[in-house]
């Protein structure tokens, strides 16, 4: 049952991601780049990580996929030109992805303490135990300060953001929708 | 229990519950008409049947016999898929609401839930937000200004909202300290009515925002501002027709009956009893298994009932009124409520 989905998704996956390189209109890439990251979701589910799962949807597939989309829409942005880039890139390219590829894999696998996982087996050892309260041990416990400077630094960047959209002597219109004197 | 027989009531559940929430659908639409009807002092649909009550039948019968045009600028596959999208996600949020009392069927069997599963609550977000695809896309792919303004306006006011909305239920769960939808409700169900989280639970605030987010996060009045007919011309759906139309027409109702669950759930005791232990327990299996539902459906009912009562009573919300609610009041009330909620729940 967990194989059969497994390769269900994983094939999904995989269409959906030659699907994004394939299709020349940005819309429908961006279509694919969503069922690609809720395939992904539905992955980390198979594995027992059913908090990274539903996190991947809200976060990747709900928010940032919505921002990418609105983005295209906003600039109605037409079809892309075909090029065919240079034939190194192509001939030395592919081999070294898949090279790549396999030497990462085989090193991940060889680990210690990280290894092959199993389907439908949880990721923590105790039974029962929701792997949301483990995560949150580690977040908020163990890696507390990590944690905390990271979101001072998503702070930091919106700040830059808007200080960046914010051009010098613009004005800022009010409630009441006319620019403020 | 086998897999097969676990598989053959599964089923049974998906199958009912579909077909209960798509009935509640046409008849929240009734309900809306007629509500809506004595709110501007007329009658409302009263022809069809009894007190008009077969209307919603005559009115899908019309969906389905209209002539289903496709305009010949639009970008198709996208144009078919966007209301598919928009009622799936509608009709999908409900597999993890429970509606009942828990292992009534056999050998403790989940009869009045779907899928009973620890991180429910934010299944329900997760589908929440990808309903928005079904509003962006349909008006992208329609080719037409208004229906172009309309999604984006909708994207925006979405994402907006869901941040509130979000961060309104982080109280609930604080509280509760699980995102099981049914651990939620018996947290709060003690001493019934007195410990809702809206109640004795102090979330009160929280209840407010979700409110506010919620009628923004359906698209309803007075935050229709994606349809808003009388600028836009319809908005995202102005090139849907027949039941293409029907189906935006129905994500629409349904995801107002999702909201109203997940308040049920979340500040209203659920399918619990408001008495608590003031009425004795009941022998009977039947009305035992009955009971949690009336009281579950009834609640719900006084949440559409609400959602109605608003869009009769208020007028539309200009767009920068409506951004500046959203971020300047709402998100800033809710971190506050959640600031509150933390330190209360740690000097306890």
């Amino acid at each position: 049952m967990h194989l059969i989905l497994f390769f269900l998704f994983a094939g999904f996956c995989l269409a959906g991601a030659i699907n994004l390189l394939m299709q020349t209109h940005p819309i429908n890439s961006a279509l694919s780049l969503i069922v690609v990251m809720t395939s992904l979701a539905v992955l980390y589910l198979l594995l027992g990580a059913e908090f990274l799962a539903i996190a991947q949807i809200i976060v990747y597939s709900g928010a940032v996929m919505v921002l990418f989309t609105f983005v295209v829409m906003l600039l109605n942005a037409g079809r892309e030109e075909r090029t065919l880039g240079s034939h190194a890139a192509t001939r030395v390219g592919f081999p070294a992805v898949v090279a790549l590829f396999a030497v990462l894999a085989t090193i991940l696998i060889r680990a210690q303490g990280l290894g092959a996982a199993r389907l439908g087996e949880g990721l923590s050892n105790a039974p029962g135990q929701s792997n949301l309260f483990l995560l949150s041990q580690v977040l908020f416990h163990d890696l507390l300060l990590p944690f905390e400077v990271t979101s001072v630094l998503i702070l930091i960047a919106i700040l830059g953001a808007v200080a960046l959209a914010h051009v010098e002597g613009s004005k800022i219109p009010d409630s009441e929708g006319t620019a403020s004197k | 229990m086998t897999i097969l027989a676990f598989f053959l009531w599964s089923l049974l559940k998906v199958a009912v519950v579909t077909v209960v929430m798509l009935m509640g659908i046409a008849y929240t639409v009734l309900l809306e008409r007629k509500l809506v009807g004595r709110i501007q002092n007329r009658w409302g649909p009263s022809r069809v049947g009894p007190f008009g009550l077969l209307q919603p039948l005559v009115d899908g019968a019309k969906s389905f016999l209209k002539e289903d045009l496709i305009p010949t600028a639009v970008y198709r596959p996208v144009y078919l898929l966007a209301p598919i999208i928009s009622l799936g996600c509608a009709l999908i949020a409900i597999a993890v609401v429970p509606f009942g009392a828990p292992a009534m069927g056999p050998r403790g069997f989940d009869l009045f839930e779907i899928s009973n599963i620890n991180i429910g609550l934010l299944v329900i977000l997760g589908i929440t937000s990808m309903g928005v695809y079904g509003i962006a896309l349909a008006g992208w792919s329609s080719n037409n200004k208004y229906s172009l303004l309309g999604s984006l306006r909708s994207s925006a006011q979405l994402i907006s909202y869901e941040l509130a909305l979000g961060l309104s239920l982080v109280g609930v769960v604080l509280r509760a300290g699980s995102l099981n939808l049914r651990t939620i409700v018996d947290q709060q169900a003690t001493l019934g009515a007195a410990t809702w989280n809206i109640l004795g639970g102090g979330q009160i605030v929280a209840f407010f925002i979700y409110l506010m987010a919620a009628f923004a996060e359906t698209n309803r009045s007075p935050f229709d501002l994606p349809e808003a007919e009388s600028e836009l011309t319809g908005g995202y759906h102005t090139e849907y027709s027949s039941m293409k139309f029907a189906m935006f027409f129905m994500a629409e109702y349904g995801n107002m009956i999702n909201v109203g669950c997940v308040a049920t759930l979340l500040f209203l005791g659920g399918w619990t009893s408001p008495l608590g232990d003031l009425m004795p327990p009941l022998q009977s299996t039947l009305i035992n298994a009955l009971l949690p539902i009336f009281w579950f459906v009834i609640k719900v009912f006084g949440f559409l009932c609400l959602y109605v009562w608003v869009r009769g009573t208020l007028p539309r919300f200009r767009y920068d009124q409506l951004m500046n609610f959203g971020w300047r009041f709402l998100l800033p009330l809710a971190i506050l409520n959640i600031v509150g909620t933390s330190l209360w729940l740690a000097y306890r």
